[in-house]
């Protein structure tokens, strides 16, 4: 493996980075069945427990997104490991997800724009996910350490992204 | 995938019978939803009431079949979960197929 300087997992440790408290700490396959399960053991688990349903139903958006792109586009037709790390500090979810896959193109984050179109024929299937992303977190970075790919952002965790009512169920 | 479907006057009526629609089970439900509205009433309502989470794969899963449909008959959906009406309300395809708070049908049955 060539000389890499990049902060490993364990650099974001308990003390050492003004008050945030590592509050997960996972490595699985980045197959699509294994963000599942990730998703599923994080969302029932204790960690988020503190985190409002409609806060945490947003934290899983975004991960999904996130850890599925690396499946489907880092790691394209080899496999390969994700992990995910989440800390808390007061009312933020902290979160980096790194991989070894193939880098974002240009080294730079998709823009995530809506595709609009004039007719529901037109509608476009996919390209939802760095929207979704963009739009439900913050302080969004990427970087990519010799190998490393490691994307960053922090999720609120006392209520959720831009939204307005929820449509009741009769 | 399960799904349960049943046809009520001008409408088919399909239950999604899992808790995800997700880029592991994506392609599943755009098959399966091929397989039941092959001879599909002019009205195909997606009762998603047990769905508690959908990612982009699965809104354009959902979306494909809307397409699939076209030109002849129209894809409504019914009993959006919170994480799912999130989905569809911020990616602004809840301007885009008709949203009922329950299947239409039932709603009635239920007054």
């Amino acid at each position: 493996m060539p000389f890499e300087i990049h902060p490993e997992p364990d650099a974001v440790a308990p003390g050492d980075t003004g008050g945030r408290v590592v509050i997960a700490h996972l490595s699985f396959p980045a197959t699509f069945p294994s963000v599942r399960a990730a998703l599923g053991a994080l969302m029932a688990g204790p960690v988020l427990a503190t985190v409002p349903e409609d806060a945490r139903g947003t934290a899983e958006i975004v991960l999904a997104e996130a850890m599925n792109n690396i499946v489907e586009h880092a790691y394209v037709g080899v496999s390969g490991e994700i992990t995910l790390t989440l800390w808390q500090a007061g009312g933020e979810v902290g979160c980096r997800i790194t991989d070894r896959g193939l880098s974002m193109p240009d080294d730079t984050l998709p823009e995530g724009s809506l595709a609009m179109a004039d007719t529901p024929a037109d509608l476009p299937e996919g390209g939802f996910g760095w929207f979704l992303i963009r739009s439900l977190s913050r302080d969004l970075r990427y970087a990519r350490y010799g190998t490393l790919n490691e994307l960053t952002f922090v999720l609120d965790a006392e209520q959720s992204g831009p939204g307005g009512p929820v449509v009741s169920v009769l | 995938m399960k799904m349960t479907s049943e046809t009520m006057g001008d409408m088919l009526v399909v239950q999604v019978d899992e808790t995800r629609i997700d880029a592991a089970g994506a392609i599943q439900f755009k098959e399966r939803m091929r397989e039941v509205t092959v001879d599909a009433a002019p009205r195909v309502v997606l009762d998603l009431s047990r769905v508690n989470f959908l990612d982009s794969s699965g809104l354009g899963a959902v979306v494909a079949v809307m397409k699939l449909l076209l030109p002849a008959r129209r894809l409504e959906l019914a009993g959006l979960t919170p994480t799912v009406e999130k989905v569809f309300r911020l990616t602004r395809m809840d301007g885009v197929f008709t949203i009922h708070p329950a299947v239409p049908g039932a709603l009635r049955d239920a007054v």
